[in-house]
């Protein structure tokens, strides 16, 4: 799916600038991609580094492990077919603590190492699990309880109440969140569930 | 409400390392050599990733450069009319789904522009504060993990997007017009 799509936005893109003349913005804007993937690349390493070397003592001290069981009540909901005692249990904790709390440099660590470890579960297929595409679901919807950026940037575009936008973001999170979930497994239902 | 906010954001990383690190020297693991081992493995992932990055921002930064956007957006101004969506956001909608960086700055322009405490303003920063980047958080997380079938994973990205940016409006235009 994704092969076709990246033809599809290249070619598409590409047929466009012909027939705007928006050709010379074009090698622009894939030299520009070439550079910003190496500056996001490199500022996701510290971050990654940090994150997983921390994840790695709360694993072998079997902390995930504990974290996992004493949210056994929502995971056990959310995600029925992760073990709550499984490590992948608590990577995903740790992940979704980090988007409510809108630390967004270490959601993306953690919530690559919550997705490595529903791999394992998953043995290894190239296929997504139903697990890991509702943990996609929650990532890809964003949900945070406090958006930490954004109220920063408005402070320093000079606003009054920088933070009054907390309660509409809340909402508008909580709403893309809730349809992520409710989407997710309505759409299982037209996809088979082999491997 | 802001010193509240500030006082989580600075406290809760600082915590969340303490209970970790002070829960591993009391179970006697080696923390220092834990740590090490995982940061390795960290520099390992992203360099995995990377070549997913840089396919993703080639895809997106063409589709942008082409001018694309601007025929979608005239072409939906009668929709975006009848539903009352103020005209400044609209590439917001198309913006945040794509590119984290992008539909920042674009948010940006418009506090700069409208006033941060502008209704515009406000949309703009809920819309921004709201939803996830849906294409980088799909090529990083699952490119990581090594999948290629992304089963219904795309299309509900998108779809919750869609849900995000309405419900932004609809609770700006109920709170603040």
């Amino acid at each position: 799916m994704i092969n076709i799509l990246w033809f599809i936005i290249i070619i598409a893109g590409l047929i466009i600038a012909a027939c705007t003349g928006n050709m010379a913005h074009i090698s622009t804007a894939i030299f520009k991609a070439i550079s910003d993937s190496v500056n996001l690349s490199i500022g996701l390493l510290g971050p990654m580094a940090f994150w997983l070397g921390i994840m790695n003592i709360a694993e072998k001290s079997k902390l995930t492990e504990l974290i996992g069981k004493l949210l056994r009540p929502i995971l056990k909901y959310i995600f029925p077919d992760v073990p709550v005692d499984d490590p992948a249990s608590g990577a995903i904790v740790m992940n979704l603590t980090a988007n409510i709390l809108g630390l967004g440099n270490s959601a993306t660590p953690l919530g690559i190492k919550a997705m490595q470890e529903l791999q394992r579960l998953n043995n290894y297929s190239c296929k997504a699990s139903f697990a890991m595409c509702t943990l996609l679901a929650i990532n890809t919807a964003g949900l945070t309880l406090i958006p930490a950026t954004l109220i920063s940037l408005r402070a320093a575009s000079g606003s009054e109440e920088p933070a009054v936008i907390l309660i509409t973001t809340i909402f508008a999170t909580l709403v893309s969140t809730i349809s992520a979930l409710l989407f997710d497994k309505f759409f299982r239902i037209f996809s088979d569930n082999n491997h | 409400m802001p010193a509240f906010i500030s006082i989580i954001s600075s406290w809760s990383i600082p915590l969340i390392i303490f209970l970790i690190i002070s829960y591993g020297f009391y179970k006697k693991i080696n923390i220092y050599e834990t740590f090490t081992e995982g940061a390795r493995e960290g520099i390992k992932t992203t360099l995995n990733i990377f070549p997913f990055i840089l396919a993703m921002l080639i895809a997106i930064n063409i589709i942008q450069a082409s001018g694309a956007m601007d025929y979608i957006i005239r072409g939906l101004r009668p929709l975006t009319g009848f539903l009352k969506i103020p005209e400044e956001v609209v590439p917001l909608f198309f913006l945040r789904p794509l590119s984290g960086s992008a539909s920042l700055s674009y948010t940006a322009y418009l506090m700069e522009e409208y006033g941060p405490d502008s209704f515009i303003g406000k949309v703009a920063s809920s819309i921004q504060g709201s939803t996830e980047t849906t294409f980088y958080v799909l090529a990083v997380y699952f490119g990581a993990a090594g999948i290629k079938k992304y089963r219904h994973s795309l299309i509900v990205g998108l779809l919750s997007d869609i849900a995000g940016f309405f419900a932004a409006i609809f609770i700006c235009k109920l709170l603040f017009l």
